[in-house]
């Protein structure tokens, strides 16, 4: 445990809390210093940290498949090479199973979220105060911060925001090809004529309410569920994660329990932050589908 | 776990990398992967087509080797058959040459026989004539004589 002043409850707080930078409340901008201080910024703040960890994993997984495209050659692959085309080959394999329209920009797409999903949640398996406690010093030291107010979290996709920001990405992607391939009025007609359907107009009429709910319904449902279910997972993950630090403080038998607890949960884990990026990639590629088939 | 721009900054994020992806990184390993699978598939068929060539070439060469052995086969047969009309042209020729030598040798037995004849029966009718004119103890004239000579000479 970090410091051992906090309480259980303090630390687990601590870590569920992101480093937002917004508007306080006397009209400055700068980060907040509690919970309930971003709590208070409203929309127009933003998680220091969650950006700073996608946008670093996101540049690490395209500087790594860049420096491999350039210097990609259809001889004998090597080394790195070797690695980038197993993965795609996997993606690729994956997106014409289940995606049978033409589109250039499915498979990148599938390769991103995929990629930059698992990056995301392989970050639950580092010591789970190792970021934190850098972060803290780092804070602390060279921009005198209180460390109390440094947080850290470190794995983006256990904030909501990040999931969210993808799915509403895919979402829109959805709704584009929908509407392009289908036309506002093949759009429309999704939404109210099915799934239930007459020939009689009287009936055809009074279907169009009952089908518009369920329609839009589990239209909505796509980038919420999405979206949830990858934080759902993550952060319970994380949670879990959390409950096993705090065992380390309790006495030299909880924490040899804790240790085993760890190992266990983390061999664990890479299944679920494997399986949780696999099906945020075959999601999209199957509501992507959906978009480019005719009716 | 507050929702805010965050949200936003995500988006264009994801919006950035996917372009970037889509960009630089999917297109050249994808033809990298195309064209390995082409160059295999081109192997693959390089490889059947070389196997199809060497099935017709073996084919071809034992046609050939056939060739040369019923060719060689019909020399053999020819020259022995030359070498025994050789043989017997031979044969014949030196069959005939005996008989032509043999023939000569008989004739000019013969002609030796028929001059040692007339030799002698010159000589004959001389002595003859020798012991006739010892006998009658004077010289028969010659000239008087000649046919009764000739006669003589005609019965020896």
């Amino acid at each position: 445990m970090a410091n051992e002043a906090l309480t259980s409850t303090e630390y687990i707080r601590h870590h569920l809390q992101n480093l937002t930078f917004g508007q306080h409340h006397d009209g400055s901008w700068g980060l907040a210093h509690d919970a309930a201080e971003a709590a208070d910024m409203g929309f127009w703040a933003i998680n220091v940290d969650s950006m700073a960890m996608t946008l670093v994993l996101g540049s690490l997984l395209m500087w790594f498949f860049r420096s491999v495209a350039k210097k990609v050659q259809a001889g004998v692959p090597t080394g790195a090479q070797n690695f980038a085309e197993w993965v795609i080959d996997f993606i690729n394999d994956s997106v014409r199973g289940s995606f049978s329209g033409r589109n250039a920009m499915v498979a990148p797409l599938a390769f991103t979220i995929f990629l930059w999903i698992f990056l995301m949640n392989l970050m639950d398996l580092l010591p789970i105060d190792l970021i934190p406690e850098i972060a803290k010093f780092i804070g602390s030291n060279v921009f005198g911060m209180d460390p109390h107010a440094v947080f850290f979290k470190v794995v983006p996709s256990t904030d909501p925001n990040v999931t969210f920001g993808m799915a509403f990405g895919v979402f829109a992607l959805v709704m584009y090809y929908t509407i392009k391939i289908k036309g506002v009025s093949g759009f429309a007609a999704e939404l109210t004529l099915q799934p239930f359907e007459s020939k009689n107009i009287v009936l055809k009429i009074l279907f169009i309410p009952i089908n518009f709910i369920l329609e839009f319904v589990s239209l909505i449902a796509k980038p919420i569920s999405l979206s949830l279910r990858l934080f759902g997972n993550m952060y319970a993950g994380e949670m879990i994660f959390i409950l096993i630090a705090i065992m380390f403080s309790a006495g030299a038998v909880m924490a040899s329990l804790g240790g085993v607890l760890q190992v266990g949960w983390a061999i664990f884990h890479i299944l679920i932050i494997t399986l949780q990026a696999f099906i945020f990639m075959t999601l999209t590629i199957v509501y992507l589908d959906m978009a480019h088939h005719e009716h | 776990m507050n929702l805010n721009a965050t949200i936003i900054g995500q988006m264009i994020a994801f919006a950035i990398f996917v372009a970037f992806c889509m960009k630089y990184v999917w297109p050249p390993i994808m033809a990298a992967l195309e064209e390995r699978t082409k160059k295999i598939a081109d192997g693959l068929a390089a490889a059947e087509r070389g196997r199809h060539e060497q099935q017709l070439a073996e084919k071809r060469a034992q046609q050939v080797i056939h060739e040369a052995k019923d060719q060689a086969n019909e020399i053999i047969s020819q020259a022995q058959r030359r070498g025994n009309e050789i043989v017997d042209e031979s044969k014949d020729s030196a069959r005939i040459e005996g008989e032509r030598i043999l023939t000569s040798a008989q004739a000019e037995i013969e002609q030796e026989a028929n001059r040692a004849k007339d030799e002698l029966r010159l000589q004959v009718g001389s002595i003859a004539m020798a012991g006739a004119a010892k006998i009658l103890g004077r010289e028969i004239d010659k000239e008087a004589h000649t046919d009764l000579l000739d006669e003589l000479v005609g019965q020896i």
